[in-house]
């Protein structure tokens, strides 16, 4: 008997013993740093507290969720660590750099606006770390070699060219477009591309003018505008710049059929303008209206990952008590990018998830995301394209409107053509 | 194509140029001293009206208005704790004085208020004649700039208080024998610089978005002002400010607005170059 009671204890502490030792390995826990900057002041303030709402209400889902757990047992968590870039320049590239050496962030995000991620994206690639970029739509970024930058956003050169197309929709002899741009990086992509591609459908560009960032009277450009007597006017830049802009065009009494501007317009709170607000286009890189869901994606026949459009936009009001405008989809989208990446790599590996990136292919609630994979411009963003709204209504009760595509318009567009 | 709204729109800016700069110009004038903390005040003018009129419901132009009492106020606090006891030493010490007051005020604004734009949003809607056309906003601030000059020439010339202002200006020394208290009257020329000041942003804010930081670029152009108006002379700097603005206006009617600012600055250098004491002011 006695042998064969060895044997029971034997076996009952191996038992134990391994019990413990797997309960051990499924319980490793590892929390997953990223990185970002925030412009809490500065010109970019306005979208980019929304980008870092957003991408903090997928944290907060993420970890509520449990985190990612990988196939030998790890479960991710995730943190955040970031600073004030002053929406400057300047600050960006110490602070990434910060971010990386000091603080040992795993992944980064970028700042809002091309101008600043481009400086961000360069110590991203220097220390190997993976960036999602958010807010950051200049073709160029993706255009340096870099092989770790993936871009959420349709790039800048995609930007206006659909309101070009939506222009032609309206079956108008509108001929003359006066485009007049904020001359930062990202605004002078959009505006050369627009001016290209206006120009190869026979439009006359009767005006072609960029303003300095941080203007406040835009009178010389719309005594331009008015002396030009164009159709059309296109271009603008940011938030603070583009309803500056569009309230003077409306103080000034602009007679243009169609207004097309960058950025603002898709801001919930561009509302505030009023009467100046009414008409005005502007392109989205995402709506709550459009719904993006499974259905969608088998319609387009892709994969979905992620929460539906309408299932994002109810979670983002309840948590901030406001519409999420393009920018906090576009903040949720990278963490939602990143979560994926890292579920089909199967680990934090920067190599791998950058595999995984390059192989995405996918419908989620902000619409499709795909890679470009080519040396040229890798990372650049070739999935996802744009909508277009339009303020509608009365100048007490605006309503904002999808206009454009035609596929995912809510309403017709106002138009002062015949 | 008409060359009119644009000098339309830039002779009304220039008013409120003129404004900004006449304060600069008189604490300049009547003590020597280059207040490089007149940016910071133009914005707190800003502010003031925006906090008045979105908190408080205050029309923006009842805010200008307390915007120059508290300015003025501000302004005489200001000498007494950081001018006064430097106001006799080498030109730099007062030079760094007002720069530290203009990096206290930034400081503190950019905490309080951080830098992210603001926008009062009051309109008067807009006047049209012909091919022109005028905010009404703009208007009213040139309106205003004009009442203010004549005000501040008022007191300058038929007021016994002005009196003893012109006087401080011309020989400190001279009036403080005739029994004039220059201490006092220091103070009090510092406070209606500021006070100046604090009208301009008032009054910029009615029409246009304004940071912390939106008083830096008023405050160039009030260099650039003083030295064509000439020195110490309200009325040269309301004139120089009206040439700047329209100068501003008509230069996009040729070329890129990109050049305003270059352009600019050249005629600065011009001017101190050929004719340092500006084109209105006295030789001393």
């Amino acid at each position: 008997m006695k042998p064969l009671l060895k044997l029971l204890t034997l076996v009952v502490c191996a038992a134990f013993l391994f019990g413990a030792f797997g309960t051990a390995v499924a319980q490793k826990e590892r929390t997953v740093v990223i990185g970002f900057t925030a412009s809490q002041t500065g010109k970019y303030n306005v979208e980019s507290t929304r980008q870092i709402n957003g991408l903090n209400l997928w944290l907060e889902q993420v970890n509520e969720a449990g985190g990612i757990t990988l196939s030998d047992g790890t479960v991710l968590k995730f943190d955040t660590v970031f600073y004030d870039d002053e929406s400057s320049t300047d600050r960006v590239q110490e602070l990434y750099t910060r971010l990386v050496t000091e603080d040992e962030a795993d992944f980064l995000i970028s700042p809002y606006s091309s101008g600043l991620t481009d400086a961000s994206a360069i110590i991203a690639e220097q220390y190997g770390k993976v960036m999602i970029t958010a807010g950051a739509a200049s073709d160029s970024t993706y255009q340096k070699g870099f092989t770790l930058v993936y871009q959420t956003y349709t790039p800048a050169s995609r930007y206006l060219t659909g309101a070009i197309d939506l222009l032609a929709s309206l079956h108008d002899s509108a001929t003359k477009i006066a485009i007049v741009h904020e001359n930062d990086k990202f605004s002078t992509d959009v505006a050369n591309a627009l001016n290209e591609y206006a120009e190869s459908l026979g439009y006359e560009i009767v005006l072609f003018e960029g303003y300095d960032s941080g203007t406040a009277d835009f009178a010389p450009f719309i005594n331009k505008i008015q002396d030009a007597a164009p159709d059309a006017i296109m271009g603008g830049g940011h938030f603070q710049d583009g309803s500056t802009f569009a309230r003077q065009l409306f103080e000034k009494g602009v007679d243009a059929k169609f207004v097309a501007l960058l950025v603002a317009p898709p801001e919930p709170s561009f509302a505030e303008l009023g009467e100046a607000a009414l008409g005005i286009v502007g392109p989205s890189q995402w709506e709550p209206l459009a719904l993006l869901d499974e259905a969608a994606a088998e319609a387009a026949g892709l994969p979905f990952y992620g929460p539906s459009s309408q299932e994002f936009t109810e979670a983002y009001q309840a948590a901030y008590d406001e519409e999420p405008s393009y920018h906090a989809a576009g903040g949720y989208l990278a963490g939602l990018l990143l979560q994926k990446a890292i579920e089909d790599a199967d680990s934090i590996d920067t190599e791998k998830i950058a595999e995984a990136l390059d192989n995405i292919d996918m419908m989620t609630f902000f619409g499709q995301i795909k890679f470009d994979t080519s040396e040229d411009s890798h990372g650049l963003q070739i999935g996802h394209t744009m909508m277009y709204v339009q303020w509608q209504g009365s100048a007490d009760d605006l309503e904002k409107a999808i206009v454009f595509p035609p596929e995912a318009a809510t309403a017709e567009t106002l138009y002062q053509g015949e | 194509m008409d060359l009119m709204p644009f000098i339309i729109d830039g002779l009304l800016i220039g008013f409120v140029y003129g404004i900004a700069a006449m304060g600069l110009t008189l604490i300049w004038g009547v003590m020597n001293v280059i207040n490089l903390s007149h940016g910071p005040i133009i914005a707190l003018g800003m502010f003031g009206v925006y906090f008045a009129f979105v908190n408080l419901g205050v029309h923006p132009y009842i805010g200008v208005l307390l915007m120059g009492v508290l300015g003025l106020i501000l302004g005489m606090v200001i000498y007494v704790i950081a001018i006064h006891r430097v106001i006799n030493a080498p030109h730099l010490s007062t030079l760094l004085a007002t720069f530290a007051v203009n990096m206290i005020i930034i400081g503190l604004g950019t905490t309080a208020f951080s830098t992210s734009p603001r926008n009062v949003d009051f309109s008067l809607g807009s006047l049209e004649v012909g091919s022109i056309n005028v905010q009404g906003t703009r208007l009213v601030a040139a309106l205003v700039a004009i009442l203010v000059t004549g005000g501040l020439y008022y007191f300058l010339y038929r007021t016994t208080l002005g009196k003893y202002v012109r006087a401080v200006t011309n020989n400190r020394e001279a009036a403080e024998l005739m029994g004039i208290p220059s201490a006092q009257i220091l103070a009090l020329s510092f406070g209606l610089g500021t006070m100046l000041a604090g009208i301009a942003g008032g009054l910029i804010a009615t029409f246009f978005p304004f940071t912390i930081l939106s008083g830096g670029t008023y405050e160039l152009k009030s260099f650039v002002i003083g030295v064509l108006g000439g020195v110490g002379n309200p009325l040269g700097a309301l004139i120089g400010g009206i040439i700047l603005g329209t100068f501003e206006g008509v230069v996009p009617y040729y070329i890129s607005t990109s050049w305003v600012p270059v352009l600019e600055f050249a005629l600065f250098v011009i001017i101190l170059l050929i004719r340092p004491r500006g084109l209105f002011g006295v030789k001393k």
